[in-house]
Parts: C-alpha cells; structure tokens; sequence
C-alpha cells in the first residue's frame, strides 16, 4: 500500500513541476495569466487536502476495524507538511519576490498570513519528531505533541476563510469536513459528560 | 500637491506590435526601475498608431451594425507606451463572479452567453428616460480605440485596448437635472445564463451595483466600451456594454450594464456592501492606502512570468493623475477610500 500511496502523493508535484517546465519553454500551460498565484494555491489547497487525509486515518482505522491503514498516516502528513512548504516557498518566491522586508510586514499586518504562518510553524516540530526514533524517544510525550494537529487545523480552516472573497462554498465544505474529524476526536468525552 | 507629486508627467508615443511583446519585454527588464518613471498615460493631438487588433476567434456573436460601427473605430487620443497585454490573457484571466469566481471561470461560462437583443434602461433625475435598444444607446457615438492601464484592487494590472466612447457623451443625451449627483449603474441579473448567481454561499449580492459622482462620471477618462483588440467585446469581458474607469480599481468598471439611474443620493455599492471596511465607494487606486488583507504599494503585471520581475511600483490614480486629481482635492482619501 505503501508505494502506491507515495506515489499518488507525488502526482500534484509532479502536476506542478510539469506546467511550470511548460510554463518556461512557452508551451501550452494551465498557470493562466498569474502563473505564481495560481501555484501558490495549487500547493496550498493540496496541503490541506492531505492534512484532512491525514486526520481521516484513525476514524477510518475505527470504523472499519483496518488496522494497516495507520501505515500511512506519516506519509500522509508529511506529505501536508511537504505542500505547505512549496505552498510559502512559492509565496515568497513568486509573489513576493524574495523581498524578507515584505513577508514580515505581510506576517505581522495580515491576519490570514498571521494564521496561516502559525500553521505552518506548528507543522514543523511534527514532520520533525515523524521518524521511528523520535517517536520511541518521546513515548507518551509524542502523542500529546502530536495533538498540536488539532489547533492547526482550525488555523489553516480560519487562513482559508479570512482570503476568500466573495464565495465561500468551497471554504465551507473544507470547514465542514475538518469539523467533523475534530468532532470524531471529541466524542469519548462528550459521551463521559453526557 | 501632495497628489501632483506621484503623478508623472505626460509623455506620447506610439504602441508597440503584439508580435514586438516578448522583444519588448526583455527591453523592459533591462530598463529596470526605469519603467515605473517611463509608464505614463498619454495625450497626443491625433494618434499615428492603428487600432490593435488579433487573429483569434472572439466568443460569442455581434450584430452586423455593431460590427460595422466597430470597423470604423479610430485611435484615440488616450494611451502609454507600455507593452500591451496579449488577447488572451484579457480574455482568460477575469473577474467576473456572475460567471464564477476563478479566473479561468468566466471565458468557460461566458461562452453561450448571447448578448443581442440586448436594451439599458435609463432612469432618475433626467429630463430623458425610459427603456432604449444597445442600437440607440450606441448610435450617434463614434467609437475610439484607447489604450489604458487596467489596475485590479488584488493587486495585478493588465494594458488594454478598449474600444468605446466617453461616459459624458452619453450622459448629455440624457439631459440629467440639477438633482442628478451620482451615477447609478446596474449589471445583468439573470440566474439561469450567470452561474456565479445562483452560488448558495455567495457574499455578494446581485445584481451588481456601481456608482459614480456625476463629475466623476463626466471626466474625460471615463469610457463606455464595446470593444476590445479591435472586435466586439467578449462576454467575459462584460459584453455587450461596460464602463472603464482606468484611475479607480477595476471592480469599479461595471461589466454587462442594463441599468443606467440618475441620483440625488449615492449608491450603495456591491463591494462596499459585501466588505464596506475593505473597499470603499471611491476605490481610487492608491498606493499609499492598503487593502486590509494586502498592500497595495505594488502590483504585479500580467502575464506574470515565474523568474522574471513583474512587479512594479503602483501609481497614484494608476498614473492619471492630470486627469482627475482635481477631482479630489477636498476629500481625505484615506478616509474616503
């Protein structure tokens, strides 16, 4: 399952990487007229697609008794952790052209940088302690680091909701997903009070 | 005066050859920051430039006496001598949330948008109103090729060869009375042919509202267009009728427009009621007041290229300043954004 997985991981970059090629040898792309704008998003949108793949695992592990599955939660989020790099990579270098004066300013002024910069600094000690050794180094202390998924979250949801303009259909269908894998974490402790 | 000292002053010259574009562009890059003193608008007595045209099949359809009265169309006397963006990146990169709101949306949605028989409804403070044809509206007008700088309020730009003929010409048929203050303009509301307005979780209302301030509207600048690269505009592009008011930011420049109203009071924008503390009812470009999600110091000209710098310093009034600085000599526009 393992490969197959890494390999469709790879398939958006692989997208990417090849439009921009096309892009520099003037064939045909799919970049339109703001080629930066449109691969910022590209790879922030599959950041948060692979963080709720990422956070689909366990409730699928549960409720459909498949223990295996929980081989590819790391692949998983690494891969979220891998888009989200590209994603401010990408920010940096096309739309603000390496100019580190303006990403500060745009990091301390602009609310839905202000988050999403959050998300991503809370993205890298988890890629950090995703090896076998950390994890068997922290013990107990890896799961509660790992619960830092579950502010994150809801930081890239607000990120997404604070940039759009004008049409939230797609904003609120990630919104709704999100909440209801933080909502399936809350349920033994919603069924003690109850 | 703080206004008149962003404003560059005023320079003619001719347009260059789509086929010229890319020699052009490594040109500018070497040119640097040089570009930004060289962008300037342009008055000339009469242009030697020909009308731009392309090669590419337009969308949509036109009446014949449409085009017929757009092969007459002459140079104007409005234009820069920066590069002009291409045909298809006008036509495939727009903002027209009636047709959905990516970018590529509109040239997809648009495509069986027809827009003859088309009428505009002419109504308020106005000695002449009622229900007139495309054909009547555009009648006694001459149309002119003017090539203006077009500065969106997400901060890209685009150069565009608009056909078309000014507002004021068409307002004085009307004859507006001394209670006229604004102007009032309305795009298309029809759910069934504008996807983008049946969204569920749209936070726009429609149809479309824009104003003007009567001598806003009455300025010199202020286009009415039909065209575009020498052809009938197409529907992506606000077809068949749409106003272009290169100092204000481009959602200021209504597309489709069915409804033309005279007012004592102003008008309630779209934008300004969607966001009312992100974008005002002047939306005079301004790069010394940003965007509360973005500056606006800077824009990037399109179409952008990844490795190569775009961007350029944004210009007070986009860089007609001579035209309508005047116009806002009384006004904080900070505050009146």
């Amino acid at each position: 399952m393992k490969p197959v997985v890494f390999a469709a991981g790879l398939l958006p970059l692989g997208y990417c990487i090849w439009q921009v090629v096309s892009l520099s040898l003037g064939k045909t792309h799919q970049l339109g007229a703001d080629p930066g704008e449109a691969i910022v998003l590209f790879n922030g949108e599959w950041a948060l697609r692979f963080l709720l793949l990422t956070l689909c695992v366990t409730p699928v592990r549960q409720i459909f008794r498949w223990p295996e599955i929980a081989r590819i939660r790391r692949m998983l989020g690494l891969f979220c952790f891998t888009y989200a790099v590209l994603h401010v990579c990408s920010y940096i270098a096309f739309l603000l052209e390496f100019q580190f004066s303006d990403l500060f300013q745009d990091v301390l002024k602009r609310p839905y940088i202000t988050v999403g910069f959050t998300a991503l600094m809370g993205l890298i000690p988890l890629a950090a302690t995703s090896n076998r050794w950390m994890v068997r180094r922290l013990k107990q202390r890896w799961r509660t680091l790992h619960r830092l998924i579950y502010i994150i979250l809801p930081l890239v949801l607000v990120h997404l909701i604070w940039l759009t303009r004008s049409d939230y259909t797609e904003a609120i269908v990630y919104s709704v997903v999100g909440a209801l894998l933080l909502a399936y974490r809350l349920r033994p402790y919603l069924r003690r009070s109850g | 005066m703080l206004i008149k000292r962003n404003t560059p002053a005023i320079k003619s010259s001719e347009i260059t050859d789509e086929q010229l574009y890319i020699n052009r562009r490594n040109l500018l890059k070497t040119a640097g920051t040089a570009l930004g003193a060289m962008a300037v608008p342009v008055l000339a007595n009469t242009p030697k430039r020909k009308v731009l045209r392309h090669d590419e099949t337009v969308i949509g359809s036109t009446p014949d006496w449409m085009q017929e009265k757009l092969g007459r169309t002459v140079p104007g006397n409005f234009s820069t001598d920066e590069p002009v963006t291409p045909f298809e990146y006008i036509t495939k990169y727009n903002n027209f949330y009636e047709f959905g709101t990516d970018k590529e949306d509109p040239s997809r949605n648009a495509k069986d948008f027809h827009t003859d028989p088309w009428s505009v409804e002419i109504m308020g403070e106005a000695e002449v109103t009622g229900q007139f044809t495309l054909e009547d509206i555009l009648r006694p007008h001459p149309l002119e090729e003017r090539i203006y700088r077009l500065r969106c309020v997400e901060a890209w730009s685009m150069v565009v060869p608009w056909i078309g003929f000014p507002l004021a010409d068409l307002i004085k048929r009307f004859k507006p009375t001394s209670k006229a203050k604004y102007v009032r303009f309305e795009t298309l509301f029809d759910p069934e042919r504008m996807p983008g307005q049946r969204s569920f979780f749209s936070a726009i209302d429609y149809p479309y509202v824009e104003g003007l301030r009567m001598d806003e509207a009455t300025n010199e600048l202020a286009l009415m267009v039909v065209g575009l690269y020498g052809q009938h505009l197409p529907p992506q592009n606000g077809a068949p009728l749409r106003l272009v008011i290169p100092w204000k930011y481009g959602f200021k420049s209504i597309k489709s427009i069915v409804r033309i109203e005279f007012t004592s009071r102003r008008p309630r924008t779209t934008w300004e009621r969607s966001a009312p503390n992100e974008y005002g009812f002047y939306a005079n470009v301004n790069p010394n007041v940003d965007h509360p999600r973005w500056s606006q110091a800077t824009e990037r000209r399109l179409p952008g290229s990844l490795f190569r710098p775009q961007r350029m310093e944004t210009m007070m009034f986009n860089g007609y300043g001579p035209q309508v600085a005047h116009l806002y000599s009384d006004l904080n526009l900070k505050r009146n954004f």
